[in-house]
C-alpha cells in the first residue's frame, strides 16, 4: 500500500466515523445521566429521512439538518417520557423507537415520494459540500505534510469539523462545567443529587436531548455528507457500532474518539478492499463487519480493561417518600 | 391492597394497548392519504377470509410463537434476550447442515433431528452472553444485540464462500432433498374435492411451535426448575437467599430461550424457503420481543399475540399489494405495540389502577352505612 492510497483509506476513515463519532457522543450523554439510550439506531435514521425530505424540498440543506434534528429530538422525547416520566424500560423504549423509524421514515417517504422508500437525490445545494481549508492548494507540493494538510485534514463537509469540535466539547462540559458535573452525578448516585436539591427528572431530560440534537446531526451528516438523499435502513446498524464504541471507550469523550476512528477505519478497509490477501491466508471482509461487535463483547467480558457502566445506568429513579 | 384484578393485568392492560397502538397506526394512515377502514377491510379480507390467507397468518404465527416463547423465558428470569434473531439465524444453520449433509429416508426423522440441531445452535450461540451476564455481569442485552451482529457477518460469509454450490449467484445452500419436505397445510387438509390453504408455506411446524407453548407452561409453573427461574426474576437476592444459584438459573434460562428462538429455523428453512437463505430470519427475533410482551409472558398470552402479528404480517403483505402503504406500516405498528406494552406500560396502567382503586372505595363507602 502506497502513501497515497494509505492516505486515501485515511480520509475515508474520518468520513466514515463522523456518524459513528457523534452517535456515540450522544450515548455518551444520555448514558452518563443514567439513561440506557439503543435507540441510537433509530434517532439517526429519522434525522436522515428528515433531513433528505426537508433538504429536497426546500433546497436548503441547513433547513434540512434542522428538520432533521428536530425529527431525532421529538423520538428522544418520546424515549425521556417513557423512561424518565413514566418509569419504563429503557431498553424495551430503545428497542421501540428504533422500530419506529425504521417503519415511519419508508412509510412516509412512500407517501412523499413515492420512489420505493426512498428520497429523490439531492441536488448540491441540498447537500453539505466540502469545505478546502486555507492555504490547502498552495501547501499540497510540499512532501509528506502537504498531501497529508489536503488529502485528509482539509476537504470534508463542516459536519465533520462539527463532529471532532464536540470530543473536546463534551468532554469540557462534562468535566469541567458545573451542569456536567450534576449530569455525571445522576446517573451514579441520583439520590444523592436529588437530597442536594436538584431535579434529577430536569437533568436527565436535558441529557436525553442533547443526545438527540447529537444523533440528529450524526443522521443529517448520513443523508446529506455522506450521500446524497435517503435510502431505507440507510444507518445500517451505525447506531449500534456507535453503542459499541461507547462500551468500548467506557464512556470516556476522547477514548470515544479513539473508537469511533478505529471501527470507522474498519469500515474503510471493508470498503476498499473485498477480501485481504495476507498471503498465506486471507481475511474475509465479513470478519471486517463482525470486528467491532466482537472487541465489544471482549472488553465487556472484561478480559482486556474492564467495561464499568455508570451506576444508575437503566434504573428508574423513584423518590423516597 | 392497592392492586388491580388479576383479570384486568392480564386482560385489559395489553388490550388497551393494542387499542392504543390500532388508533396511532389509524392515524398514520390517514395523514398518508388512505382510509383506515379501507385498509383494515383489506387486511382482514387478505389474512383471515381466505383459507390460503390463514396458511400465511399461520405460518409467519409459528415463527412469533418461537421468538416469543424465546423472550418471554428469558423475561421470567428478568433477562432480555434481545438476540432472538441471532439465535434463529444459526438454528436456520443447523437445520440446513442436518438437511443437506444426511441423507434422511423420512421427513419425521429429519424434523426430529433438525429441531434437535436448530435448537442447539440456537442455545449455543445465547451460551456466551449467558455466561458472560452471569459471571463477569456483561450486560446481555448488549452482547446479545452484538451477537445479532456477529451472526449476520458469520452466516454472509458461510453462504458467500463455504455453502453456496458452485456456480450460483444468490448466496443460498443448494435445495434440500425431497425427502425433507415437510408437510404443508395444503398436503394435510386438502381433499380432492375442497383444496386448502391452496400455496401457502404453513406447515407441521406449526404444531410443533404449539408443543414448545406446552413445554414452556409446563416448564415455569410446573418444575422446579421453572420455579427457580421465576424466583430469580422475582427478586435475586432472596432466590441467593434460597439456596439457588443465579449463575446457573441465568445460564439455563439463556439456553432455553436461545432454543426457542433456534427452532424457528424449521419453520423458515426446513418448512418454507426449503434452502438456507441470507436474512432467513426477516426480523422475527424482534417481533418475539413485542409478541411476549404482548402476551404478558404466558405461553397462551405469546400464542395468541403470534396470531394477531402473523395476521399483522399478511395483512399488511395484502395492503403493500393493493394500496400505496408499504410494509413497513406494520413496522409502526409492532413499534407501538412494543412502546404502549413495553416500555410506556405504566402509562396505561397508573389511570386504571387509579380507576380501580376509586371504584373499590365506592363500593366500601356505600357498603358501610347497611352495616
Amino acid at each position: 500500500m502506497d502513501f497515497l492510497t494509505a492516505l486515501q483509506v485515511l480520509d475515508s476513515t474520518v468520513r466514515l466515523s463522523t456518524p459513528l463519532l457523534l452517535a456515540c457522543l450522544a450515548g455518551l450523554f444520555s448514558e452518563r445521566s443514567g439513561i440506557f439510550d439503543i435507540g441510537l439506531e433509530g434517532k439517526m435514521l429519522a434525522a436522515a429521512f428528515f433531513s433528505a425530505a426537508v433538504a429536497f424540498t426546500s433546497g436548503s440543506v441547513w433547513m434540512g439538518l434542522l428538520a432533521g434534528t428536530a425529527a431525532s429530538i421529538a423520538l428522544s422525547a418520546i424515549h425521556g417520557f417513557a423512561s424518565i416520566t413514566f418509569r419504563g424500560n429503557q431498553l424495551i423504549s430503545g428497542v421501540a423507537i428504533n422500530f419506529l423509524a425504521a417503519g415511519t421514515t419508508v412509510v412516509v417517504a412512500q407517501s412523499w415520494f413515492a420512489q420505493g422508500g426512498r428520497t429523490p437525490s439531492l441536488p448540491p445545494e441540498g447537500r453539505f459540500q466540502t469545505i478546502t481549508l486555507p492555504f490547502a492548494e498552495a501547501l499540497r507540493d510540499v512532501p509528506i505534510a502537504g498531501p497529508i494538510y489536503h488529502e485528509l485534514i482539509s476537504g470534508h463537509s463542516i459536519l465533520v469539523y462539527v463532529g471532532l469540535l464536540a470530543v473536546p466539547l463534551t468532554w469540557w462540559v462534562l468535566f469541567r462545567t458545573r451542569f456536567g458535573l450534576r449530569l455525571r452525578a445522576v446517573g451514579e448516585a441520583p439520590e444523592a443529587v436529588d437530597t442536594a436539591g436538584i431535579s434529577v427528572v430536569g437533568l436527565r431530560y436535558a441529557a436525553v436531548a442533547i443526545a438527540g440534537v447529537l444523533c440528529g446531526i450524526a443522521g443529517a451528516y448520513l443523508a446529506t455528507g455522506l450521500q446524497a438523499g435517503f435510502v431505507k435502513d440507510m444507518t445500517a446498524g451505525r447506531g449500534f457500532i456507535a453503542l459499541a464504541a461507547l462500551i468500548f471507550s467506557k464512556w470516556r469523550p476522547w477514548h470515544a474518539l479513539g473508537a469511533c476512528l478505529l471501527f470507522g477505519f474498519l469500515q474503510a478497509i471493508a470498503l476498499r478492499y473485498q477480501n485481504i490477501d495476507l498471503g498465506a491466508f486471507t481475511v474475509p471482509v465479513q470478519v471486517m463487519d463482525a470486528a467491532p461487535y466482537i472487541l465489544t463483547v471482549v472488553i465487556l467480558a472484561g478480559f482486556v480493561g474492564r467495561a464499568i457502566p455508570p451506576r444508575a445506568g437503566g434504573e428508574p429513579y423513584v423518590k423516597e417518600r | 391492597m392497592d392492586r388491580m384484578p388479576a383479570w384486568a393485568d392480564a386482560v385489559l392492560v395489553p388490550l388497551i394497548s393494542l387499542l392504543l397502538a390500532a388508533i396511532l397506526s389509524a392515524l398514520v394512515i390517514l395523514a398518508i392519504g388512505e382510509s383506515p377502514v379501507e385498509a383494515f377491510r383489506l387486511m382482514v379480507e387478505g389474512a383471515l377470509m381466505r383459507s390460503a390467507g390463514w396458511g400465511y397468518t399461520l405460518y409467519y404465527a409459528t415463527n412469533f410463537i418461537f421468538t416469543g416463547l424465546a423472550v418471554a423465558v428469558a423475561f421470567h428470569a428478568r433477562l432480555f434476550n434481545i438476540g432472538g434473531e441471532g439465535q434463529a439465524m444459526l438454528g436456520a444453520l443447523g437445520v440446513a447442515l442436518v438437511c443437506l449433509y444426511i441423507p434422511w429416508p423420512h421427513w419425521s426423522l429429519a424434523l426430529l433431528a433438525a429441531s434437535a440441531s436448530a435448537a442447539l445452535f440456537g442455545a449455543l450461540w445465547a451460551l456466551i452472553p449467558a455466561y458472560l451476564q452471569a459471571t463477569r455481569g456483561s450486560h446481555i442485552v448488549i452482547t446479545t444485540i452484538m451477537f445479532n451482529f456477529i451472526a449476520a457477518a458469520l452466516l454472509n460469509y458461510l453462504l458467500v464462500n463455504v455453502m453456496k454450490p458452485a456456480g450460483m449467484m444468490e448466496p443460498a445452500t443448494a435445495t434440500f432433498p425431497q425427502a425433507v419436505h415437510l408437510p404443508t397445510f395444503q398436503d394435510m387438509f386438502s381433499t380432492a374435492a375442497t383444496p386448502l390453504f391452496r400455496g401457502s408455506p404453513a406447515n407441521v411446524t406449526f404444531f410443533v411451535a404449539l408443543l414448545a407453548c406446552l413445554f414452556v407452561w409446563a416448564l415455569i409453573w410446573r418444575t422446579r426448575l421453572g420455579y427457580e427461574i421465576r424466583a430469580q426474576g422475582h427478586s435475586e437476592t432472596a432466590a441467593r437467599y434460597a439456596g439457588i444459584r443465579p449463575v446457573r438459573i441465568v445460564v439455563i434460562a439463556m439456553l432455553i430461550s436461545g432454543a426457542l428462538a433456534g427452532l424457528m429455523g424449521i419453520n423458515s428453512t426446513m418448512g418454507e424457503a426449503e434452502r438456507l437463505i441470507l436474512n432467513s430470519t426477516e426480523g422475527a427475533g424482534f417481533i418475539g420481543i413485542a409478541v411476549a410482551l404482548m402476551g404478558r409472558n404466558h405461553p397462551l398470552g405469546v400464542l395468541l399475540a403470534a396470531i394477531l402479528f402473523g395476521f399483522l404480517y399478511q395483512g399488511g403483505a395484502e395492503l403493500a399489494l393493493w394500496t400505496n402503504i408499504p410494509r413497513e406500516l406494520i413496522v409502526v405498528i409492532q413499534a407501538l405495540v412494543i412502546l404502549f406494552t413495553g416500555a410506556l406500560d405504566n402509562m396505561v396502567r397508573m389511570p386504571l389502577e387509579r380507576a380501580f382503586l376509586a371504584a373499590r372505595r365506592r363500593r366500601t363507602r356505600r357498603a358501610e352505612p347497611a352495616e
